[in-house]
């Protein structure tokens, strides 16, 4: 179970995060919605302890996360960064394969490509992909290898940063079920950010709409067209009039 | 805005800079004694940093082998003693000139090169996709990197102070009418060990500068494409002068009476 309790975070005089309350249950599957530039991003990046934020309080499982071994903890998790940061010196199937070719998961390297190639035909890539490099790939490319490379080492803990945005319909759809599956099937935690509603719906069990530095509303998904809140409501049928100001 | 406090934030801003780097070395020296270790990164590095950076530090000691045997030759005819040259070449290239002008040579080409590398994953976020997939970024980055630099530059400059001495030599007997085998002998027989051992770790010492300023500037990238620029100009601009500085400092250590 990951919670965070009222966590802060600014840039210098901008405030982004303005104490962060969210519980995301063990082989959950949440889904945090919200305005471009709201704070997503900079979110599950605390968690992650890639950006450190100024107070409050982030839980695993109960233990403070700052207080952890860092390294056991980020065995755990698996993050597709929302501009893919694949590694551009290695070819594709090394960066997939990066956990598995060091450290404590270093496994034989023909094990490893293997592996490698799996994954990529499990997010849609030909096994011919393997051996490019990430500057010679499309960006929907691009977006799916950092999600194979997420996946690899089968973590408990995933973060998706806009896995669909990028790709086409189909495609995009073949990455919902692929992360329903990782959840339901392999038991996984994820913490997806989208601003596809309909991947919202494919995905989630649980929806948290993070808004003015602060979650808005969460709830199980089949309550989010019920919900009752003006943002909710403008942010999930797209409209332009409404609570939330366009301009931001 | 007052001129005086304008100058004292910025004697503030570099003390807290100096700071910052060398709390960075520390950490660096404190990464490559424990492990994991990146061999495969560092054998990529030895080429990179090292073998790569040959021409430009032969060539280099090669055209100031040459024109130094010219000014010392002009010189010593003041006062009849052109027969210095071969000493004085092979000395001033070995302990000051080898191991310098290669040390800045070096800054421009490797310095620039690792802050653009390490400045670009930082800013698209290649740095901490590094941290997820539990790899520290200092070992496998900054610790093949520096020791790379470290171990090759007293090489290179090894290299180099040969070919600077073949410069002299070469310029000695096509244009200053030394006897060839005159030449040779002086040169080996007044060089000391110690001439070309202090150059030599001198030369160690300029490649930790290097790669350790074009990791520490790269890591602290601002955003975006002129984050990226900045960061190459000041790790540039930051090795090269405090190659010079270690350059006094040492030669102050080894030599002063
Ligand atoms: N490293 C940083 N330094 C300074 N400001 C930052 C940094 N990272 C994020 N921000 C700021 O924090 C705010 C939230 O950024 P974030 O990337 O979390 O947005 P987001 O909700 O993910 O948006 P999007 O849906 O467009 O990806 C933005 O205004 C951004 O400018
Ligand atoms: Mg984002």
């Amino acid at each position: 179970m990951i919670e965070m309790k009222n966590v802060s975070k600014a840039f210098g005089p901008k405030q982004v995060l303005r104490g962060i309350d969210l519980t995301v249950g063990t082989g959950e599957s949440m889904v945090i919605i919200g305005g471009s530039g709201t704070g997503k991003s900079v979110t599950i990046k605390c968690i992650l302890g890639i950006i450190r934020p100024d107070s409050g309080q982030i839980l695993l499982d109960g233990k403070d996360v700052t207080k952890e071994d860092r390294d056991a903890f980020l065995a755990r998790f698996g993050m597709l960064f929302q501009g893919g940061a694949l590694f551009d010196s290695l070819p594709v199937w090394q960066n997939v394969a990066f956990r598995l070719l060091r450290g404590s998961l270093k496994k034989p390297k023909p094990e490893a490509r293997e592996i490698a190639i799996e994954k990529l035909r499990r997010v849609g890539l030909a096994p011919d992909v393997a051996d490019l490099f990430p500057a010679e790939l499309s960006g929907g490319m691009q977006k799916r290898v950092g999600l194979a490379r997420a996946i690899a080492a089968e973590p408990g803990i995933i973060f998706f940063d806009e896995p669909t945005t990028g790709l086409d319909p189909i495609m995009a759809g073949v990455i919902n079920d692929l992360i329903r599956e990782i959840v339901t099937e392999m038991g996984a935690t994820a913490v997806t950010i989208t601003h596809d509603m309909s991947s919202v719906r494919a995905i989630a069990d649980h929806v948290a709409m993070l808004h003015a530095g602060k979650i808005r509303w969460t709830g199980p998904v089949s309550e989010m067209d019920n919900s009752g809140d003006p943002y909710v409501d403008q942010f999930i049928h797209g409209r332009a009039e409404g609570p939330i100001e366009a301009v931001r | 805005m007052n001129p005086l406090a304008a100058l004292g934030r910025g004697t503030l801003d570099i003390l807290a800079t100096i700071g910052q780097i060398a709390l960075y070395a520390f950490e660096t020296v404190s990464h490559l004694l424990r492990p994991p270790f990146y061999p495969r990164e560092f054998l990529h590095q030895l080429v990179a940093i090292g073998w790569l950076s040959l021409p430009v530090v032969g060539l280099t000691t090669l055209f100031t082998g040459g024109a130094l045997a010219l000014q010392i030759y002009a010189g010593g005819a003041r006062f009849n003693a052109e027969t210095v040259v071969p000493s004085i070449v092979a000395i001033g290239i070995a302990r000051e000139l080898g191991p310098v002008l290669a040390g800045l040579m070096v800054a421009g080409r490797v310095a620039a090169s690792i802050a653009a590398e390490i400045g670009t994953m930082k800013v698209t976020e290649q740095i901490d996709a590094l941290t997820t997939l539990s790899t520290n970024p200092m070992k496998y980055l900054t610790v093949p990197r520096v020791l790379a630099a470290t171990l090759t530059m007293p090489l290179l400059v090894g290299i180099g102070d040969a070919i600077g001495i073949m410069g002299g030599y070469l310029v000695g007997i096509w244009r200053l009418d030394f006897n060839a085998a005159n030449y040779m002998t002086n040169t080996v027989q007044f060089l000391e060990t110690w001439d070309v051992v202090s150059g030599l770790i001198k030369a160690a010492m300029f490649g930790f500068i290097v790669a350790t300023m074009g990791c520490f500037h790269g890591m602290n990238s601002g955003r975006g494409a002129q984050g990226v620029g900045r960061a190459t100009t000041q790790a540039v601009v930051s090795a090269s002068i405090l190659i010079l500085a270690a350059n006094y400092v040492l030669t102050e250590v080894f030599f002063a009476a």
